[in-house]
């Protein structure tokens, strides 16, 4: 049964890379950005979830500016942390650099993650770091727009797991997805590509 | 005679079984992140030495909370997955490690008490061989630690 489980995701991983088409960006001057391999092919798009304060919002609500999206949930208490801990460091690296930046985290686990919750979370880290969360549907749509996989784990009805891939997508209002990052990246690194793309798109 | 024999024996026997219970367990930088105030879980951290000349193994974290277990992340093609483990080994004269992205203590059902900058978390670590540790958490920045073990000051 574990096994098979294995075998879905990387199955379900393989799929979404499988968009993918490989290829290396270069900002207006043909330095490439960084050392991420680069999907052309569309990753993000347009989605409805919920804010912190309960409404109805669409990527162009959210997405105004350069904005680094992570899919994660609030119960997991080590890598979802860190990696937005990460991200909002990126965030003040670039602030301090003159860029206007933005954070989001979307869970994917919109059913203990209420609007509130996922408010207070994502304001932990950055104070103007976004957090969404939707109905089930919604944030399915918005996870499959993204190619993020992730999956409930069986077990405790309050204290259950969820598996979740940990990329970071780098998105731009008018042109979308730009690169996404790796969780081994650090908050130096992401700030240097982000920042690259920031000179080639804005 | 006799039964100085069996009193020798039985010395010998207490003293074996001492031995084999030895494991000098010393815990440091037990560590806790702030959390947002309605956060349903938080993660514990720590180093773990083992002194002793017996393998240990730490098989049980308790404290004041709903629910309290001993996790592991793995990843596998960007997917993180939580995995609840039965121990962490502590080997003879090694160390183990709690660290983000790794082992690490879950606290869960933090509803309305949440980690605190500053405040102290009891908790008692149990081990196979050396019993019951009491420890105290301290709740901490989480970029006092957390950025520390994310291969930012690798370069």
């Amino acid at each position: 049964m574990k096994a098979a489980i294995i075998g879905s995701t990387t199955l379900a991983v393989a799929a979404g890379l499988g968009f993918y088409t490989w290829t290396v960006s270069q900002n207006a001057n043909g330095v490439p950005c960084g050392d991420t391999s680069v999907a052309s092919a569309a990753i993000g798009g347009p989605f409805e979830l919920v804010s912190e304060t309960g409404e109805m919002v669409t990527d162009i609500d959210v997405i105004t500016k350069p904005t680094l999206v992570y899919f994660g949930y609030t119960f997991c208490p080590d890598v979802c942390p860190l990696d937005s801990a990460r991200n909002a460091a990126a965030a003040y690296i670039l602030e301090d650099q003159g860029h206007d930046i933005g954070t989001v985290f979307v869970t994917i686990d919109p059913a203990r993650d209420t609007p509130q919750i996922v408010g207070d979370f994502a304001d932990n880290f950055h104070d103007e770091m976004i957090g969404l969360t939707g109905t089930a549907e919604q944030v399915d749509a918005a996870s499959k727009a993204y190619r993020t996989y992730y999956r409930k784990q069986e077990g405790d009805p309050e204290y259950y797991l969820v598996d979740h891939s940990t990329q970071t997508y780098l998105m731009f209002p008018e042109t979308g997805f730009a690169t996404f990052f790796k969780r081994d990246h650090t908050a130096e690194q992401i700030a240097e590509t982000t920042a690259c793309f920031i000179d080639q798109l804005s | 005679m006799k039964l100085n024999t069996l009193f020798t024996a039985a010395v010998l026997s207490l003293t074996a079984s001492v031995a084999l219970a030895e494991s000098e367990i010393h815990v440091m930088d037990t560590t806790v992140f702030e959390t947002a105030p309605t956060a349903m879980a938080g993660g514990g951290f720590m180093q773990i030495m083992n002194h002793g000349d017996t393998d240990d193994k730490l098989i049980d974290v308790r404290a004041d909370y709903p629910r309290v277990e001993i996790h592991t992340t793995e990843f596998e093609d960007g997917v993180a997955k939580m995995i609840h483990i039965e121990g962490i080994p502590v080997p003879a004269g090694g160390m183990a490690t709690l660290e983000p992205g790794g082992f690490h203590v879950m606290f869960m059902g933090l509803q309305g008490t949440p980690f605190v900058l500053d405040e102290i978390i009891p908790a008692t670590l149990v081990f196979e061989h050396a019993g019951e540790v009491e420890v105290m958490f301290k709740v901490v920045a989480r970029g006092e630690h957390g950025n520390m073990n994310h291969g930012e000051m690798n370069h």
